[in-house]
């Protein structure tokens, strides 16, 4: 087949399995038309059968360092951190109290951006944010400011270690950073970041959250679940290690998940099968698959097309046009096909291009609150959902808190990067 | 007829308390909590924003249905301990405040707590459901207080360039005696 008849096939494919991640034809996994499209831009040779083993051989040991991370949170799930994250929720915020669900509010946004960072925003979302929702019903308060909270921190508190988005695992890899120096540099643009989603929601929400907190049942403290903190803190402790060492610090997530594992699977308490269920394998398919079909696409030509979009540099007009495209793209794919679109354009741009890339794709899916534009216009039009009420005023949120986030977070980005170096 | 009591997160009991005080003896009380269907769809949307992560029974969402459901199912036995009689007790969810407003059709009477800043009396008392509520209800509204209701000190100055009534009431010195 001659070249532009490959690369129309390529975009076409491209096309196919965003649309069957965000469809889902008969509930099928998302793999299921990502690797058949795969299969065919490798059979037709759109891409070039050295490209893609080199594409693979780059995104394999990042969804392993994935499925290592979800088993490790999945696991401290198992093991009760998430139950005892609400207890020391409900501990921040005593019933009764006036200002009481101001203060769950707090203790919501502290408890979420460490999740997030640390387990990664999927455990945000899974499994932190029911038992945020239980803490606030058991406290009488309104659950609507702290749920919101979780979604929104699940992005925006995502930016602080390689572990905690797919996106800056994409990312990490190709930046050539350490772990210790991209959590170096992003801590600053984190750290504001939260700030800014805390000072909004709170304005936001003022009525819901000024409300009077009626005196509730108080349940039982559950006990800390040591085994698995002290895990978990090893396993931060290795990712430094291994950044020093020079080793890939997904062997630290692998032993934290194996330790973890060993654990539950002589206690019982997980099967084999739930474990691999836990390590999301169709998923995994699914990036590699992604990743071949996102590779003939970009070198096929939209690279060259974005790469003129792309800024080179790393003053701070050139990181807030990087994050701002980036957000955009997120928005209207979702952001992992916007992560590996633009990974290769703002590689060669150095680790300050791709540091403002995940900015605005980590803080970017606020803004419509099914991770893409093209998942939300589905939802709408398939009538799933009729009930989606509170569409418009996620909207008018995210409207407030991504031009906010950014806003503070790029500028932090660009002193990290004079202060530290990129 | 129907005095429904609109019971709500940290207002409630000055609702049952009202109802208690107010509903003639002998007329139905019918107890009415709404979830908000927002919350789930939220958390429903950020696990769709994940691209299939996890296993459909992984959906936050769904999890948050449960969770209302029973939380709601709690607060209303709560409500009915206090309230001390006989009652019906009523679950919906969807648009808060338009299930309440319909819920209340051929009500006597809605008893409606204030549901927005309780430190910023005026226009803010209300918050938008609590306004919504109020505006549409197709009955009669007993508005309370969800404490003890502000003292009559509290009121504001008059504004500028409107000016004071002549005649300021002020209460008799010396009230008439009879007898």
């Amino acid at each position: 087949m001659n070249t532009p008849l490959l690369e129309a096939l390529s975009a076409v494919l491209l096309v196919a399995v965003l649309a069957g991640a965000v469809l889902r034809p008969f509930g099928l996994p998302e793999a299921a038309v990502a690797v058949p499209a795969a299969l065919v831009v490798l059979a037709t040779g759109a891409l070039p059968l050295d490209q893609a083993r080199a594409e693979a051989a780059r995104l394999g040991p990042v969804v392993g360092f994935l499925a290592a991370v979800l088993v490790l949170a999945r696991l401290c799930d198992d093991e009760g951190l998430f139950r005892w994250c609400g207890a020391l929720m409900a501990r921040g915020a005593p019933a009764g109290g006036h200002g009481g669900a101001r203060r769950l509010l707090g203790a919501v946004f502290v408890l979420a951006s460490l999740i997030t960072a640390v387990l990664s925003l999927d455990a945000t979302v899974v499994l932190l944010t029911p038992v945020v929702f239980a803490t606030a019903a058991r406290l009488g308060v309104r659950p609507k400011p702290h749920v919101y909270a979780c979604t929104h921190l699940a992005n925006t508190a995502s930016l602080l270690l390689p572990v905690s988005n797919l996106t800056n695992l994409l990312a990490f890899s190709a930046s050539g950073l350490g772990f210790t120096r991209f959590a170096a540099l992003m801590a600053l643009p984190w750290l504001l970041a939260v700030g800014a989603e805390y000072v909004v929601l709170r304005r936001f929400f003022a009525a819901e959250l000024v409300a009077p907190v009626a005196p509730a049942s108080t349940g039982e403290t559950p006990e800390p679940p040591l085994f698995a903190l002290a895990t978990v803190g090893c396993t931060l402790a290795g990712f430094v290690l291994a950044s020093a060492l020079g080793a890939a610090p997904a062997w630290a997530a692998a032993a934290g998940a194996a330790v973890l594992a060993v654990r539950a699977l002589a206690r019982r308490r997980i099967s084999p099968a739930g474990l691999l269920g836990a390590a999301a394998l169709p998923f995994l398919a699914f990036v590699l698959a992604l990743g071949v079909v996102v590779r003939a696409v970009v070198d096929g030509g939209l690279g060259e097309l974005l790469g003129r979009l792309v800024p080179d540099g790393t003053g701070p007009g050139e990181l807030f046009a990087v994050a701002a495209l980036a957000a955009v793209l997120a928005n209207v794919i979702n952001n992992l096909p916007a992560v590996l679109v633009l990974l290769p354009l703002t590689a060669d741009a150095g680790p300050g291009a791709v540091l403002a890339m995940l900015l605005g794709v980590n803080i970017g899916p606020n803004l419509t609150y099914a991770g893409s534009l093209a998942t939300l216009l589905w939802r709408r039009i398939a009538h799933r959902h009729a009930h989606d009420v509170g569409l418009a005023e996620f909207t008018r949120l995210g409207a407030l808190t991504v031009p906010a986030a950014l806003a503070v977070a790029v500028p932090a980005l660009w002193l990290s990067l004079l202060v530290i170096g990129g | 007829m129907t005095v429904l009591v609109w019971i709500a997160e940290g207002t409630w009991p000055a609702c049952v308390d009202a109802a208690r005080a107010h509903a003639r003896e002998g007329a139905e009380i019918a107890l009415l909590h709404v979830r908000g269907d927002d919350v789930p769809a939220v958390a429903h949307g950020a696990f769709a924003g994940l691209l299939g992560r996890g296993q459909p029974e992984d959906d936050p969402g769904e999890r948050l249905t449960d969770l209302g459901a029973d939380a709601a199912e709690e607060l209303l036995r709560a409500a009915a301990r206090r309230l001390r009689r006989p009652c019906v007790r009523l679950e919906r969810h969807g648009h808060v405040e338009r299930e309440v407003v319909a819920a209340a059709e051929g009500a006597e009477l809605l008893v409606v707590a204030r549901d927005g800043d309780p430190d910023r009396l005026g226009p803010h008392s209300l918050a938008p459901a609590g306004r919504f509520v109020v505006d549409h209800a197709p009955c009669p509204v007993l508005l309370v207080w969800p404490a003890a209701a502000p003292a009559l000190a509290t009121l504001p100055p008059h504004p500028p360039g409107h000016p004071a009534p002549p005649h300021p009431p002020v209460p008799p010195a010396n009230p008439p005696r009879h007898g």
